[in-house]
């Protein structure tokens, strides 16, 4: 039991925390918490089996099924806080209220006696009684899942297959469509942009600054941008100076034509 | 045996309310893993108490259609998201009066 | 007051037709040929049947009326008691057991009819030759008349009722094909509706006829009605009596379904004197005396045709005193002479030949008069109001000639055809019934005063012309069917002599019970001749010595005004059919839409207006409905809960 009184209140918290964290990311951690968790207790409640089954299954598999569509989907969307239905948070708290008050009242009128254990079912050993029970009386059930299982593949394949409306445009169509962009709005025929890479700093996260002394957006990923982690090149310019002076170096000594481009003035054009 | 029942009761709970309250339809779709987990606990639990291994085979099989429901309810979330560039469950509301 | 023919009536007992009168078919089939040729040929010849179809329409129907008179004088030369035959042409329908043949029976009172028919309307068609000659559509015209040729045919050489029903709806159509032939007048064409609503009533008579024949009888042929007659109840056959005496009032515009006749004088005059005086409205006097076996076990109905047939004959007469359109007098006195006809007919065997007579008699003179009629409209403009005419005798003389011929023999001029065929009727209803007989006198002497009142107005005091006319004798085409007319029309008498049309008919009508009049035959013409010359002599004294005013004046006593509206026959199935239905429709049309439509529209708005609350249920927001769903599930919990706790 003690391994219950430990892991019951760390399901609860994480179960709430799903409840709470804005984002979708954490709470598929949360939820990987309250599983793992929940294989524990399996373990402890004489269940082997369904408890690797659980980490294997749940965890391993459809956990991770939820991150990839998390990553399909965009890391970053999250829930707004405002509600949107009227009155629907209110109605939900009073309801789960309920659905708690109606549980303990029903618990409170049933005294179980002491638990039987499994040891006499379990004798020939955990996995062995399963297969025992599971193709003898739970045959036609457990058949019946394989169909449900093909029946769930063949359908996620429908939905998530997308049928090709037009024709797979060919490097010269793509060319031609670029010289058609350059032509229509004098969008720039060449690659983006290389991020700002500064000497002193790994960023990628720097937009390059265009000869003007402006940052180009175009040269940061836009997964960045929209995580909100792009740096500014002209904010951080100002500890320059600074740095420059530690290095006991002249200021602007690398402003030499052979130098690196390493200040927001000789910063990539392009 | 009785402490393992009031847990699972109060995750369900749990995960209705989220059901309720989320909007992400990700999230949604993880309290729902969350109720049925809930459910796996207390037949696990009532297997132990009663001595047999039916509980347990019931959990098996929650399992198998939790693993099938997600494969489909994700690929529709996905196919809803590819049209409409949105993940919640607000958004997809035009099939009413 | 009646009593029954000794005997029975005679049965019907046809021979098969052979040699000459295995033609019969062909009478009905030339007219009807006529008409497919010039109704369907027409817009397929492209115009070329427009300029010659009329010879056409003559030519079919003359020799139509040949094969007639071959037939008639084989006939005359067979004996008494073989003079009936009838021709199977092929199984027309067999439902159950109703088999229905195409046969067709010609007797004496077919072979007189035939004659009638296809002669008068030979002649007739002779002259809308003429009468039409300047109507762009005449071909249609005349295949019009060949129909109608062909239907009236029909309708008497049938030998079952379903093949009369046949000719009966054959002749409606055409005569309202004919009235509104001039459908863009609008008159025209609500004559030619109001003919047929009202002939739909005497249809239903009919109609309704014909299924009791078949529920009596299990057939409609005449042989074997007319062979099992005396095996059937006198209330089925008063039932069947009356209901062909509705067919016959609506068919020849009889009291009360009378009011018809007037309007359809819309049509074509020379329609006017062949379906309106001469053949079509006669049929109803040809169905009672053709169905004298039913007749005869039916004394009660042959009061009603003595009934309807008297109080036409008076109302006829009245109406045609006071109009001043020279066809609607002459529509007025061919109901009033067919109201003769029918109360001959309503008298039983005694009185069968005379209607017939004067059926035939009546045939000639109107026809000569309506032809007459339209050869004066001819000539003054197709006016037709008598107050604008006057001394034309000097105009046309051939039309006045033939008309004065139809003229004495209408009003019953001693030696003319009407003289002898309306005498004997008047003898006949006084043998049987004395107010019928007197009345018949009455209707006589008015007789004499409206068609002298025309005769003056339209042939002499004074021109009263309108500005422009130029009265003009007609051509030789419209003049020679006249002035055979005019000789039939003076002629006509000469088939009584020696009793012969009472023997010719009597194969079909039966041996007639000779009983004496109250009166001497010759005292009873005198009478008659008196009355009438009385008539005549009111007419001058009214019409002729008087300047007539050339619009008619409005303040005059009550009879006339009554008389001038048509004895208020119009405003009488108003006021007793037209406004009751009138209101019934408007009734059911409010109850319709008030209370019909009110339940199920509000039905519908109720539902309608609860989906529109409830459906805002439906707010499409997924944890909305997972919030139903959850709350249903806590009921569903606690009330397992409180189940086990209780």
């Amino acid at each position: 039991m003690t391994t219950f009184w430990i892991l019951a209140p760390v399901m609860v918290l994480a179960a709430l925390g799903i409840l709470f964290v804005r984002k979708a990311v954490h709470a598929a951690l949360l939820l990987a918490i309250v599983m793992l968790s929940l294989a524990v207790l399996y373990l402890t409640l004489d269940a082997p089996f369904l408890a690797f089954v659980q980490v294997i299954v749940y965890t391993g598999a459809i956990l991770m099924l939820f991150l990839f569509v998390l990553m399909l989907v965009g890391v970053d969307a999250s829930d707004s806080v405002v509600e949107t239905i009227t009155g629907q948070r209110f109605m939900a708290v009073v309801a789960g209220l309920l659905l708690g008050a109606i549980f303990v009242i029903g618990l409170g009128q049933v005294t179980l006696a002491t638990a039987t254990g499994l040891s006499g079912p379990n004798a020939p050993g955990n996995i062995p009684a399963l297969a025992n029970l599971l193709f003898s009386k739970y045959v036609f059930a457990f058949e019946v899942t394989s169909a449900l299982l093909i029946t769930a593949a063949v359908g996620a394949m429908v939905l998530a297959h997308r049928e090709r409306l037009e024709p797979k445009a060919t490097q010269a169509m793509l060319a031609a469509q670029r010289m058609q962009d350059y032509a229509d709005s004098g969008k720039h025929l060449g690659p983006l942009p290389t991020p700002g890479v500064f000497a002193r700093h790994n960023a990628v996260d720097t937009p390059a600054l265009l000869p003007d002394g402006t940052a180009s957006e175009a040269s940061v990923s836009r997964v960045l941008a929209a995580r909100g982690t792009v740096r500014s090149a002209p904010a951080m310019a100002g500890d320059i100076a600074g740095i420059e002076k530690q290095l006991g170096q002249a200021p602007h000594a690398g402003r030499d034509r052979s130098a690196p481009a390493t200040t927001e003035e000789e910063a990539p054009a392009t | 045996m009785t402490d393992y029942v009031v847990l699972s009761s109060i995750l369900f709970t749990i995960g209705a309310v989220g059901v309720l309250t989320r909007r992400n339809a990700i999230v949604v779709f993880m309290c729902v893993e969350l109720m049925l987990n809930a459910c796996n606990l207390a037949l696990v639990a009532f297997a132990n108490q009663n001595g047999n291994l039916d509980g347990q085979i019931a959990a098996f099989l929650v399992m198998v259609v939790a693993a099938a429901e997600v494969v489909v309810g994700l690929a529709i979330i996905m196919t809803i998201f590819r049209t409409r560039r949105s993940a919640s469950v607000d958004d997809a509301s035009l099939l009413k009066y | 007051m009646f009593v029954l023919a000794e005997g029975a009536a005679p049965v019907v007992h046809p021979a098969a037709a052979s040699g000459v009168f295995s033609l019969l078919w062909l009478v009905i089939a030339l007219p009807m040929l006529g008409a497919v040729v010039l109704l369907v040929g027409g817009p397929l010849a492209k115009g070329r049947l427009d300029r010659n179809g009329h010879r056409i329409g003559v030519a079919l129907p003359v020799l139509a009326f040949v094969i007639s008179l071959a037939m008639f004088i084989q006939l005359l030369g067979r004996s008494s008691d073989n003079r009936q035959l009838s021709q199977h042409l092929y199984t027309w329908f067999e439902a159950g057991g109703l088999k229905v043949g195409a046969d067709l029976l010609y007797d004496p009172l077919s072979a007189l009819f035939l004659l009638l028919i296809t002669g008068v309307g030979s002649l007739i068609h002779i002259y809308s030759v003429g009468y039409m000659a300047s109507d762009e559509r005449r071909r249609r015209f005349f295949g019009y008349l060949n129909l109608f040729i062909a239907a009236m045919v029909t309708l008497v050489l049938a030998a079952n009722y379903f093949g009369v029903f046949l000719g009966w709806e054959g002749v409606g159509l055409a005569s309202y094909l004919l009235i509104g032939f001039w459908q863009y007048k609008h008159s025209a064409a609500a004559a030619a509706k109001k003919a047929f609503i009202l002939n739909r009533v005497g249809d239903i008579g009919m109609a309704m006829g014909v299924s009791l024949f078949f529920v009596t009888f299990g057939t409609t042929d005449f042989t074997t009605i007319s062979a099992n007659a005396n095996k059937v109840s006198e209330g089925t056959m008063t039932a069947l009596g009356l209901l062909l005496l509705l067919a016959a009032c609506g068919k020849s515009a009889q009291v009360p379904l009378q009011s018809w006749l007037l309007d359809a004088m819309e049509g074509p005059t020379p329609v006017s004197a062949l379906i309106h005086a001469a053949t079509m409205v006669t049929a109803g006097v040809y169905l009672i005396v053709r169905s004298n076996f039913i007749f005869d076990y039916a004394p009660h109905a042959r009061t009603a045709v003595m009934i309807v047939a008297v109080v036409t004959l008076l109302w006829g007469a009245i109406i045609g005193c006071a109009n001043d359109d020279i066809k609607k007098v002459l529509a007025g006195s061919t109901m009033s002479q067919i109201g003769y006809m029918m109360l001959g007919a309503g008298i039983g065997p005694a009185g069968y030949p005379f209607a017939i007579f004067h059926l035939l008699n009546h045939g000639f003179f109107k026809a000569d008069m309506f032809l007459g009629a339209g050869s004066v409209m001819h000539g003054m403009n197709d006016d037709v109001n008598m107050r604008h005419y006057g001394v034309l005798r000097r105009a046309m003389p051939v039309t006045f000639l033939t008309f004065a011929m139809g003229y004495l023999a209408i009003i019953g001029f001693p030696g003319f055809s009407g003289f002898w065929s309306k005498d004997r009727i008047i003898e006949e209803a006084l043998t049987q019934s004395w107010w019928a007989g007197v009345l018949a006198i009455v209707g006589a002497g008015i007789t004499g005063f409206y068609m002298t009142r025309l005769m003056f107005m339209t042939f002499f005091t004074d021109r009263r012309w309108a500005e422009g006319v130029h009265p003009h004798e007609s051509p030789p085409v419209m003049t020679v069917p006249l002035i055979v007319l005019a000789a039939l029309s003076v002629l006509g008498g000469v088939m009584l002599i020696g009793n012969w049309i009472v023997n010719f008919l009597e194969p079909v009508t039966g041996q007639i019970a000779h009983e004496n009049p109250p009166l001497s035959s010759l005292a009873i013409s005198a009478i008659v001749v008196a009355i009438v010359a009385v008539g005549v002599a009111a007419a001058w004294y009214f019409v002729g010595r008087v300047e007539v005013p050339r619009e008619a004046p409005a303040d005059v006593s009550w009879p006339v005004t009554a008389a001038r509206a048509e004895l208020y026959g119009n405003e009488i199935n108003d006021e007793l059919v037209g406004k009751p239905v009138g209101a019934l429709v408007a009734g059911s049309t409010y109850f319709d839409r008030y209370a019909v439509d009110g339940f199920v529209e509000g039905t519908a708005s109720a539902v309608g207006g609860s989906g529109l609350v409830l459906r805002r249920l439906q707010t499409g927001f997924v944890r909305s409905y997972a919030l139903s769903l959850l709350a249903g599930a806590i009921l569903v919990v606690a009330a397992l809960l409180a189940v086990n706790l209780a």
